[in-house]
C-alpha cells in the first residue's frame, strides 16, 4: 500500500464535513479519540479493519479514504514528476497533495495540458510532414519567392542592366507574381477549412466526411426505405468539394445497404442472431461488410467501426467509447483488422485491451474480402472492415493494443514501427 | 532535356554595384534546377561575375553531364524532377572523378530530414530558398576558392 498519511487528513476533513466531533467518530469506529486524533493528523497508519469502521462511521467506502479523488491525482502528479528527471520529490508526493491540494491541482492539469498539446503538435507535425497538397502547394509558393527575390534584387541592384535582361527579367516577375497568387490562393483555400477545427487543425477531406457524418449521429434517415424526401442528405455542409465527392460515394453506398438490409429486416435479424455478423450475413444473404457496416451505423449504434483498404490505409473511421481511430496515418498494426486484411473470407475476433491510462475493453469482430470490380484478368481490391463494441472491465482480454504508434504507450510493443511521444522512457520519445 | 549556355552572356553587365572588383574569367558552374526563373536569375548573377554557367532541367542526364563537362562547381536543387538532388549527389560522390567536386545544394523545402541527408551525403554547403543574391555569390565565389 502507498504511504497513507493524506488518509488520515481524508478522515478528518469527511469528519469536519459531517460536523461530528473526534469522540463522536472514535467511539463509533471503536478506537480511542487520541487514537483518531493521531491518525487524522497523519502520525499514524491506518488501513485494514480500523479504516473499514473509519469509514462507516463516516458513511464513506473505505476506498474514498484509503486513495480519495487523490489517487487518479498521485498517478498524474508522479507521471509530471517522471519527465522532470528527479528534480521532483517523489517521496513526499503524499505530503504535497494533502497540504497543497490545490496546488497539485494545479500541477497535474498543467501536465495533462502538456499531454494533450503534444499530441496537437505531434498531429500537426505529421500534417505538415506527410501532407502531399500543403507540402506542393508550399514548395510552389518557396520556388516563386525565391525567383521573384532574386529577379527584383537584381533589377533593384544592377544599375546599367542591359535592355534585354531587363525585359527578361520583367517578364519573369510578372510570371512568377501570377504563380505566386494561384499559389496563395490554393494555401488560402486549403487552409480556410481549418477554422472550424479543434486543435487537430486541417482536415482532410476523410475526416471532414468523417466529423459530418459524426454531428449525424453516423445515421443517415434520408437514406432508409420510405424516406419521404427522395433528394438523400444535404452536403452543403461539407466545405470541400474533395468532401462532398468522397460523401456522394459513400452515400451510394449506404443506399444500397438500407435496400439491401431494410432496419426492420436488420432488427428482426438482430432478434433472431444478436449482433453476430455471420449469423446475420447467413440470415439475410447480405454480404458481411454490408452487414458490418448496417450494425455499426443503425440509430443509436455504440459500436466503432473502421474500414480500411489494401494498403491498410482507414477508408472509415467511427469511432467508440475508449476506441479513438488516429485521424491520420497508420492505426495499431495489431488490430484484428489487419490479420482479417491478410485472411480475406475468414473471421478475425478478439477482446481487446486500448493501452493507455484507462484501458478500455472491447469485443473486436473483423472480416475482409477481395473483390476484383474489373474482371478477369484485372486488378484485386481488398477492404477489410472491423466493429468494436465496449465490454465490461472484468472481461478478460487476448491483446493489448493502441490507436497508433505515435501515442501509444506501450513501450514493449513488438509491432512498434515508430517511438512514441507519450511513452515514459526518455530514450524512446519522438 | 533543357540545356542552356550562358556563353553569349553579356560581359559589359560587370559594372554597377561591382565596379571595381576583378572579375574572375573563367569558372564554370553546372547549374542543376528545374525553375527556369531561378536558373535564369543565377545564371546572371554568376555571369556577371565572370563565369560561365550551364543549366540543366533536370536530374536524368545530370551526372553524365557533370562528368562530361568537370565543371568547377555544381549547384543543385534537391527537388528536382527524374533524379532527385540527393541521389545525384550520392552518385557524384561515389565517382573518383567527381568525388571531390564542391557541392552547392538548393533546398527549398522545411530543410529537416533531406539536408540532413544531404549532409551525409557530402554536399559541401546549403543555401536556402528563398536566397539573398549577395549570399549565394558569395558562397559560389567561396566553393571555388576565389
Amino acid at each position: 500500500m502507498a504511504l497513507n498519511a493524506p488518509t488520515g487528513s481524508r478522515v478528518r476533513e469527511r469528519r469536519q464535513a459531517l460536523g461530528l466531533r473526534q469522540a463522536e467518530v472514535a467511539r463509533a469506529a471503536g478506537i480511542s479519540a487520541s487514537y483518531l486524533n493521531l491518525i487524522e493528523h497523519n502520525r499514524r497508519r491506518v488501513a485494514g479493519e480500523v479504516l473499514a469502521r473509519l469509514a462507516s462511521a463516516l458513511g464513506i467506502e473505505a476506498l474514498a479514504l484509503e486513495e480519495g479523488a487523490e489517487g487518479a491525482l498521485a498517478e498524474t502528479l508522479r507521471a509530471a514528476a517522471g519527465e522532470t528527471e528527479g528534480l521532483a520529490e517523489l517521496d513526499r508526493l503524499e505530503e504535497f497533495i494533502g497540504r497543497y491540494p490545490g496546488w497539485a491541482q494545479v500541477t497535474a492539469g498543467l501536465h495533462r495540458r502538456a499531454g494533450q498539446l503534444e499530441q496537437a503538435v505531434a498531429a500537426l507535425n505529421d500534417r505538415l510532414a506527410h501532407d502531399p497538397h500543403l507540402s506542393l502547394a508550399l514548395h510552389e509558393v518557396l520556388s516563386a519567392v525565391s525567383s521573384v527575390r532574386s529577379t527584383a534584387a537584381i533589377l533593384a541592384e544592377t544599375e546599367d542592366i542591359e535592355p534585354d535582361w531587363r525585359a527578361r527579367f520583367h517578364a519573369n516577375l510578372h510570371h512568377d507574381s501570377e504563380r505566386l497568387a494561384t499559389g496563395a490562393e490554393a494555401l488560402v483555400a486549403y487552409l480556410d477549412g481549418s477554422d472550424s477545427e479543434s486543435a487537430a487543425g486541417l482536415a482532410t477531406p476523410q475526416e471532414e466526411l468523417d466529423d459530418w457524418l459524426a454531428a449525424r449521429g453516423w445515421h443517415l434517415p434520408e437514406l432508409e426505405e420510405g424516406a419521404s424526401d427522395l433528394s438523400g442528405p444535404d452536403l452543403s455542409g461539407l466545405a470541400t468539394a474533395a468532401a462532398r465527392s468522397l460523401a456522394a460515394g459513400w452515400l451510394a453506398e449506404m443506399r444500397r445497404d438500407a435496400q439491401t438490409l431494410p432496419l426492420a429486416a436488420m432488427q428482426a435479424a438482430l432478434a433472431a442472431c444478436g449482433p453476430d455478423p455471420l449469423r446475420i450475413a447467413a440470415r439475410t444473404g447480405a454480404n458481411v461488410l454490408a452487414v458490418m457496416r448496417r450494425l455499426a451505423l443503425l440509430p443509436g449504434a455504440e459500436a466503432g467501426l473502421v474500414i480500411c483498404d489494401a494498403s491498410g490505409a482507414l477508408l472509415f473511421r467511427k469511432p467508440a467509447p475508449g476506441f479513438a481511430p488516429p485521424r491520420s496515418g497508420a492505426a495499431c498494426a495489431l488490430w484484428p483488422l489487419y490479420a482479417a486484411l491478410a485472411r480475406p473470407m475468414t473471421p478475425s475476433a478478439a477482446r481487446i485491451e486500448m493501452a493507455g491510462r484507462n484501458g478500455l475493453r472491447l469485443q473486436a469482430f473483423a472480416w475482409g474480402e477481395a473483390s476484383y470490380p474489373q474482371g478477369l484478368g484485372g486488378v484485386e481490391l481488398r477492404q477489410a472492415a472491423m466493429m468494436v463494441t465496449p465490454i465490461g472491465r472484468g472481461e478478460t482480454t487476448e491483446i493489448r493494443v493502441g490507436a497508433s504508434c505515435r501515442i501509444c504507450p506501450l513501450s514493449d510493443c513488438p509491432a512498434r514501427r515508430e517511438p512514441s511521444i507519450v511513452t515514459d522512457r526518455p530514450d524512446l520519445r519522438g | 532535356m533543357r540545356q542552356v549556355s550562358a556563353d553569349s552572356f553579356p560581359q559589359k553587365a560587370i559594372h554597377g554595384p561591382h565596379q571595381g572588383r576583378i572579375a574572375t574569367v573563367g569558372h564554370h558552374a553546372m547549374l542543376i534546377e528545374d525553375e527556369p526563373n531561378i536558373a535564369e536569375a543565377i545564371r546572371f548573377l554568376l555571369g556577371r561575375e565572370g563565369w560561365r554557367v550551364t543549366t540543366l532541367g533536370d536530374g536524368l542526364a545530370a551526372e553524365a553531364e557533370v562528368r562530361a563537362a568537370r565543371p568547377d562547381i555544381v549547384i543543385l536543387d534537391l527537388m528536382l524532377p527524374g533524379r532527385s538532388g540527393l541521389e545525384i549527389l550520392t552518385a557524384l560522390r561515389a565517382d573518383p572523378v567527381t568525388a571531390a567536386l564542391p557541392v552547392m545544394m538548393l533546398t527549398a523545402r522545411g530543410q529537416g530530414r533531406d539536408r540532413e541527408a544531404a549532409e551525409q551525403a557530402g554536399a559541401d554547403l546549403f543555401m536556402a530558398k528563398p536566397f539573398s543574391n549577395a549570399e549565394f555569390v558569395a558562397a559560389a565565389r567561396a566553393l571555388v576558392g576565389v
